[in-house]
């Protein structure tokens, strides 16, 4: 672009845009700051400077185990997104490479499954939960983060395969290479990008699932959601502690999230927008 | 290229995830229906049995249910207004050319991976607190009365939780698409004296169509759904002020075990999302042949 920029115009553009990410950043902000006061500052009104004190961390910690809970979080997020990956490659993969004239229709109705409301169905899935002994265990959450994540993942492993150009494979057959050295050295340098971005995605997206995660365990498998819900509770005030649970739950799904800022437009959008 | 053995293979491939999606799919919704025509209450099954279409008429004479339907509607529909308006400037806005335009995207899109409880409560208790919140300190400071947020406004304080937590995701799906726009192009209107209205009108607006749609549709699937928000913060109420169906269905199953009518709201909660994934789909699959 060769459109002169003025200074002046930079200024404004750059105060402007900073004063409302600021603004949309605050609640996150200050929860942080308030993490850091003790409880008598935390209620004493506005103030951006806190003490410093840690003692909300360990009073976390000491009363819930939150690690306990941190660890399921992260448990129930990978487990479930590799699970995922273990089912989805090879679909997306046939999708990809040998398309058929359903191959469309098969990917539309995946993507149906995931417009089902959670609650018409929670019913069934409590009791076929409750009947197989899997209320509260990470397995069956597991298995159930997976369901609901798979259409996703196999729409965005399908969008990063069809990238792929199907010409090179003919040329590595060619060359005389066995498929299974056409697999480890053509293929999977090419699809390994495009199966960490979807891996990513989808942690984020388990991690953050506030639903079946609150509705299906108790205390054995609840993650850092159920975990946070819990403080719902008007059990007096908390502030400062509620701060450091909080800032805990996010502060590692957050910094995954800065990184993957552009898989996350491309998987939500199916590959739609790039 | 397409043999016999790699076309059986592909099936044999796809066999996993078509199979454990269809059994999710069919099997809960199977049971659902079932129960929806049944009296079944896990406490006190004496009067179990086939009951006929009486969970639905229950369900529908029940005041709460055109509350939460009316409810479910208009959080869907203000939070599509201000997320895709907001989203709109905001991504505009960060299109310029500024200083710590990274910093700036990063700020911008933190609220997204925050998960909804935590969202939720600090919005709660943080900002909204009529005693301890931002919003009351700022209030006091200009001499005004603290809005109790979640007991005269409940269901605008879910909006504005909800909106804050998408304008995020539509600015940076819009910021994507407008960053894909031709420079050359803008230029060129530029001169041939096309003023900022006109050209935002007949060129970034239509070049963002595409992204708002799936922006729309994307959104309108995950806010009719909205649930962890209002568990925590209003549990519904007061009365059913802030109730939506999704919640409507969950107290009537896991806090009334009136089963029947619970499944037969979650027909309708089914109903109602196949409406919206109708449109949905027709608009993803044109954009598949693009």
């Amino acid at each position: 672009m060769a459109r002169a920029v003025t200074t002046q115009h930079k200024t404004i553009a750059t105060l402007a845009a900073w004063i409302v990410a600021l603004l949309i950043f605050f609640p996150i902000l200050y929860t942080i700051i308030t993490s850091f006061k003790s409880e008598q500052e935390a209620i004493q009104g506005f103030n951006l400077i806190p003490s410093g004190t840690f003692e909300s961390y360990s009073e976390v910690q000491q009363q819930s185990g939150y690690f306990k809970f941190f660890f399921n979080s992260v448990l129930l997020s990978v487990g479930s997104t590799i699970l995922a990956l273990i089912v989805a490659i090879p679909a997306a993969w046939s999708m990809a490479f040998s398309p058929t004239r359903r191959t469309k229709d098969i990917l539309m109705w995946m993507l149906s499954t995931k417009m089902m409301p959670a609650v018409a169905v929670l019913f069934p899935i409590y009791l076929i939960f409750r009947d197989s002994g899997l209320l509260d265990s990470r397995i069956g959450l597991m298995v159930m983060l997976m369901l609901i994540n798979l259409p996703i993942v196999v729409w965005m492993l399908y969008t990063y395969f069809r990238e792929i150009p199907g010409e090179i494979l003919e040329a590595a057959r060619m060359d005389g290479a066995s498929l299974w050295n056409e697999i480890i050295y053509v293929l999977t340098p090419m699809a390994v990008p495009g199966i960490a971005s979807t891996m990513l995605l989808n942690i984020i997206l388990a991690w953050n699932e506030a639903f079946w995660t609150i509705r299906l365990t108790t205390t054995n498998a609840a993650p850092l959601t159920a975990f946070i819900s819990s403080f719902s509770s008007p059990q007096g005030l908390f502030w400062a502690k509620l701060s450091a649970a909080s800032t805990l739950a996010i502060a590692p799904i957050l910094i995954m999230g800065w990184f993957s800022q552009k898989q996350l437009v491309r998987g939500l959008t199916f590959g739609a927008v790039k | 290229m397409a043999t016999q053995q790699t076309r059986s293979l592909a099936r044999f491939m796809m066999a996993p995830s078509v199979i454990l999606l269809f059994v999710w799919m069919i099997v809960p919704l199977a049971f659902t229906l079932w129960f929806s025509f049944q009296q079944y209450n896990p406490l006190n099954p004496i009067r179990d049995g086939f009951v006929g279409f009486s969970n639905y008429a229950l369900f529908y004479s029940n005041p709460a249910f055109l509350y939460s339907i009316l409810n479910t509607l208009t959080i869907v529909v203000s939070v599509l207004i201000i997320t895709v308006v907001g989203g709109i400037l905001l991504a505009m806005l960060l299109d310029q050319p500024m200083w710590g335009q990274g910093i700036v995207r990063i700020l911008v899109i933190s609220p997204f991976f925050v998960m909804p409880p935590v969202a939720a409560l600090v919005w709660k208790n943080m900002i909204m607190h009529p005693q301890y919140g931002v919003f009351a300190d700022i209030a006091r400071f200009f001499g005004g009365e603290p809005i109790d947020w979640f007991g005269q406004h409940p269901l605008t304080a879910i909006i504005i939780i909800v909106a804050w937590q998408w304008l995020p995701f539509a600015t940076l799906i819009l910021l994507t698409s407008l960053q894909s726009l031709d420079g050359e192009q803008k230029e060129a209107a530029e001169m041939d004296g096309a003023g900022f209205l006109s050209r935002f009108w007949y060129l970034t607006l239509p070049h963002m169509s595409r992204a708002i749609t799936v922006v729309i549709l994307i959104q309108t699937i995950f806010l009719l759904s909205v649930y962890a928000e209002i568990l925590v913060t209003t549990n519904g109420g007061p009365g059913y002020a802030s109730t939506n169906l999704p919640f409507l269905v969950y107290q009537k199953a896991l806090l009334e075990f009136k089963i029947g009518q619970a499944s037969a709201g979650g027909v309708i909660a089914v109903i109602l999302a196949n409406i919206v994934a109708f449109f949905a789909m027709r608009a993803v699959g044109k954009n598949l042949d693009k």
